[in-house]
């Protein structure tokens, strides 16, 4: 099972049970459910007043030991969008929740098993419900909330000390799809990744959507037979019968055709990949009868998600914060990196929650920034720094951050997961 | 000298790829004249002098073992040629490999070693002692390996579980295998070299890089 990226604080959060009360208890809701819900809403209170992290875990955890279906009932009789794929999970669950409009819940901390799911649920009755869900626990989660919608970005390599390799996710999804008896569950499903073709097929309603993928290392064999997949443009398909669906929604640059609608993206957020993100967003806005064309004006207008993509300053410096966590996320941001000669920051980690193995530096190709300067930060600052020698690309390797020199122009800064928070947390905006 | 990755899209999960890339620099950088390829599961196997296997995911393991068998990687190897083989590499050219539930699927044999299923994946850094040395990396896998009829280990673990959790790999004239990822021969540069060394059949000259002190702090990190 994926670790937890919070640890909860051990037993004390058990006194705030006195402050329950009857009349501030949810309707609908089971008594031993109505206090499971408080006590996650009193504990994250708790926890983020003493400083314990954002405080979306901790609570989470502690309502769902007290009511293991807590999920289920919280989410019942709502409009739940689910969101779940290797890359893009909160650029996209955050330009759905935009989209939407008014009053949309979300796990816009990013903590996105249960915990995160039932603290986010907890903070409204909304029927508007949109949340970002890990791969892993997307079986899971698809069975406790009985979702309207389910998006299905990408499946890629990830942290694989931790996680399942990425076939295995792939056949995990399939037979939930396949088994999965809820009404009038929609998938929206990316028709380029044969992983998520596969996983997604058996299902009793998908709109799948053209959106580009460069990232195919791991969709080389099929998915169903193990032959070799055979790409020809933008089509691909195996001789057992395999082959890319007709798609709902397809987009070349800019230009997004939904069903038969037309729709213009004029994004804030940079790279190709991000509009990729935008057009499954609207497509599982579609579903629900959102008027798509103003739903992309709200996304067209979100200029950072948790951070991401953000312009902070520190020490001097302007950078911009980019979050890459695994080779196809990379891939996609080096995309984004000017071909100035720029000097760029990368910062490499591999603590518990990147992944402890940080050997995918070899599946990302850093040849492409070559004639830049690159400076490595991190924990793991020399497993880049070796990566980058091989490369032929320049490099530093910072030991002391508060030496380097200032510059005036704004660099982009490309962080793993924990690299990131940790860089999140010492700029300022 | 020429090398050849082979089947980088089945065999090549975990960076092993980058292996290819170390050689290649660290020979290059020494004046000698390499050529790398990277052999798909849709070009014929080309003639080399040392052919790179990485770890993998049990389906595509399985067709790799496949197409090697087609492409005669055990007379190569007989002729001359040398293989550098990592996880999912190291059991294909063992004699039988059990990943997928319980169905037993034939290796290469060129090398009597067998893999079953363990009890649970071993996952974590790997430290293996190969003479006075040691090799540093990272291993993830639900194999255990087995050799048989006096097959050389290629070391012993330190850290880690390897084969069995005493042995790593194996070794002979012309095959190095480990479940080392890391890849291995970026993090550890003295290996790439004995490697190099044994393929261009002479002693080379220290080269310094990044990876030394990579390779360094690996070793503190480990304790060693």
């Amino acid at each position: 099972m994926v670790l937890q990226k919070g640890q909860p604080p051990p037993g004390w959060p058990f006194c705030v049970f006195r402050v329950v009360s009857v009349a501030s208890m949810s309707i609908g809701l089971s008594i031993r459910n109505n206090v499971a819900a408080l006590a996650v809403r009193a504990v994250n209170r708790l926890s983020r007043l003493v400083g314990r992290g954002s405080g979306t875990v901790a609570g989470g955890r502690v309502g769902l030991r007290i009511a293991p279906d807590l999920l289920t009932s919280l989410a019942h009789g709502r409009s739940n969008i689910l969101v779940s794929g290797t890359n893009g999970k909160t650029t996209t669950t955050s330009m759905i929740a935009v989209g939407w409009g008014e009053l949309v819940i979300t796990n816009s901390t990013g903590s996105n098993m249960p915990p995160g799911h039932v603290a986010a649920l907890v903070t409204s009755t909304s029927s508007r419900v949109v949340l970002e869900v890990d791969e892993a626990w997307l079986p899971h989660v698809l069975a406790a909330t009985s979702p309207r919608v389910v998006v299905l970005l990408n499946l890629s390599r990830d942290q694989l000390d931790r996680a399942s390799e990425v076939r295995q996710l792939a056949e995990r999804w399939r037979r939930a799809f396949t088994n999965g008896s809820i009404r009038d569950l929609v998938v929206v499903a990316n028709a380029n990744d044969p992983l998520v073709v596969y996983a997604a097929e058996n299902a009793h309603d998908v709109r799948w959507c053209d959106v580009p993928t460069t990232w195919l290392a791991d969709a080389v064999s099929c998915p169903k037979c193990t032959t070799a997949l055979v790409y020809e443009g933008v089509h691909w398909h195996c001789r057992c019968g395999f082959a890319k669906p007709l798609m709902a929604s397809t987009r070349s640059d800019e230009n997004l055709v939904i069903e038969e609608e037309h729709v213009t993206l004029n994004l804030s957020l940079p790279g190709d990949f991000n509009r990729g993100n935008a057009a499954m967003a609207l497509t599982a806005l579609g579903v629900l009868g959102v008027n798509v064309a103003q739903a992309a004006i709200r996304i067209g207008s979100l200029s950072s998600v948790a951070g991401r993509f953000s312009l902070r300053r520190w020490n001097g410096h302007a950078l911009r914060l980019l979050l890459a966590k695994n080779p196809a996320g990379f891939e996609a941001l080096l995309t984004t990196v000017p071909s100035d000669g720029a000097d760029v920051w990368i910062a490499i980690n591999a603590r518990i929650a990147d992944g402890r193995d940080p050997s995918w530096l070899y599946d990302v190709p850093f040849e492409k920034l070559r004639g830049h300067r690159v400076f490595c930060f991190g924990d793991r600052r020399l497993d880049l720094a070796a990566r980058l020698d091989y490369a032929q690309v320049e490099y530093e390797i910072v030991n002391d951050e508060s030496k380097v020199a200032a510059s005036s122009m704004p660099i982009q800064l490309i962080a793993n997961y924990t690299a990131f928070s940790d860089w999140l947390e010492r700029t300022a905006p | 000298m020429k090398i050849a990755v082979l089947f980088p899209e089945l065999l090549g999960t975990y960076g092993d790829g980058g292996n290819g890339l170390v050689l290649c620099e660290r020979a290059r950088r020494r004046g000698f004249e390499v050529a790398l390829v990277h052999a798909t599961l849709h070009d014929d196997v080309p003639d080399a002098d040392l052919y790179l296997l990485g770890g993998g995911e049990d389906g595509p393991q399985r067709l790799a073992a496949d197409l090697l068998r087609r492409a005669s990687l055990v007379s190569r190897v007989e002729d001359g040629a040398r293989v550098l083989a990592v996880c999912a590499g190291l059991q294909i050219l063992g004699t039988s490999f059990s990943i997928d539930g319980d169905d037993e699927y034939g290796g290469l044999g060129l090398v009597d070693a067998t893999t079953r299923r363990g009890p649970k994946r071993s996952v974590g850094e790997l430290a293996v002692r190969i003479g006075n040395r040691v090799l540093v990396g990272f291993e993830n896998h639900g194999g255990v390996t087995t050799l048989h009829g006096g097959v050389a280990a290629l070391g012993s673990v330190v850290k880690g579980r390897g084969n069995d959790g005493a042995l790593d790999g194996f070794e002979t004239d012309s095959v190095w295998a480990t479940y080392a990822h890391g890849p291995v021969l970026a993090m550890n540069p003295w290996f790439a070299d004995l490697i190099l060394s044994a393929v261009l059949g002479e002693q080379l000259e220290p080269l310094a890089s990044a990876a030394d002190l990579l390779y360094d702090e690996r070793l503190a990190a480990f304790g060693l």
